[in-house]
């Protein structure tokens, strides 16, 4: 019995050892994309980060705004709270857990873009992130 | 051989059910309070940590009736100006434990005293426009709040030092130049 439970105490902590990785986010969104993984974009995941669009206040937005124009950096949120860096290369735990890049991929999409971000975005977004050093 | 194994299995099935545990919702505790209206009740919730406080602190539950913590789950897609959106189930669990612990739930001298300035009808939607909060800080001037490193009346960490830990009493406050 005791063996048994230590089994699924095991089996519980290697399954939350092999989370996601950015690579198998870019794999998933290339995948939903209909693309080959080699097609994804870091020139078109920056530019995704750096593009301005108007906002609710009248004025203009972008990730960067809360993130920084550097996203090895912490950013801000409107009311102060730090965010971690988004670049893996400095924070490790980015792109490891599904649900969450998900959620803020909802959130952030709606809010600086007025609707959500297609695959093809999340797949080159990341595929930017990644590859800074 | 066999028994460091069995051994490192029992400590990882322990950690792992113990960490199920505390991850798993709970009422707080009725009254931790301490008495005063400058502490926040000491309340344990893995969602309402998680979720709420990653964009701001987690604002103590005590401080809003039932009434307002229903409107406030009810559009986190328009939350103050930012998406905030929730899978149903999390955002149906932080609002039980909202609801549980609210300024009107009986379980917070905090809460008595948020209420005995409020309308039994109202539900504001900012714990800053709650007559509690204005009386609160009748003494800080408008131009204080709009420093650059104050923010908003929302970051409340700015001039209570230790509101991460819910201590808002006089003696902790520093207000940035």
């Amino acid at each position: 019995m005791i063996k048994r439970i230590a089994w699924a105490g095991l089996m519980l902590l290697s399954a939350h050892a092999s989370a996601d990785t950015p690579a198998s986010f870019m794999a998933r969104y290339a995948q939903e994309a209909g693309v080959a993984v080699t097609a994804l974009s870091p020139a078109r995941g920056e530019a995704l980060y750096r593009g301005e669009h108007p906002g609710k206040n009248g004025a203009m937005q972008s990730c960067a705004s809360c993130h920084t124009a550097n996203p090895k950096q912490a950013g801000q949120t409107r009311v102060g709270k730090r965010i971690e860096p988004l670049a893996p290369s400095v924070n490790p735990q980015r792109f490891t857990d599904a649900a969450k890049v998900e959620k803020w991929f909802r959130r952030n999409c709606t809010d600086v873009l007025a609707r959500e971000c297609s695959a093809q975005e999340k797949g080159d977004f990341i595929a930017w992130l990644n590859q800074i050093k | 051989m066999n028994y460091v194994l069995r051994g490192i299995g029992v400590l990882a099935a322990v950690g792992t059910l113990s960490l199920l545990a505390f991850s798993l919702p709970s009422g707080g505790e009725a009254r931790g309070d301490g008495g005063g209206d400058d502490l926040m009740p000491r309340l344990t919730h893995g969602a309402w940590q998680q979720e709420c406080a990653s964009c701001h602190l987690a604002y103590s539950p005590a401080l809003l009736p039932r009434a307002s913590w229903r409107r406030v789950m009810g559009g986190l897609d328009q939350h103050f100006g930012e998406n905030a959106s929730l899978d149903p189930a999390t955002q149906a669990d932080i609002l039980r434990f909202l609801e549980a612990n609210a300024a009107d739930s009986g379980r917070s001298r905090i809460g008595d005293k948020v209420m005995q300035r409020m309308d039994t009808k109202a539900a504001p939607l900012r714990i800053t426009e709650t007559r509690w909060f204005v009386k609160k800080h009748d003494e800080v001037p408008r131009a204080t709040w709009a420093r650059k490193s104050v923010g908003s009346a929302a970051n409340c960490a700015a001039c209570h030092r230790q509101a991460e830990k819910g201590v808002f009493d006089e003696d902790t406050v520093r207000i940035p130049k």
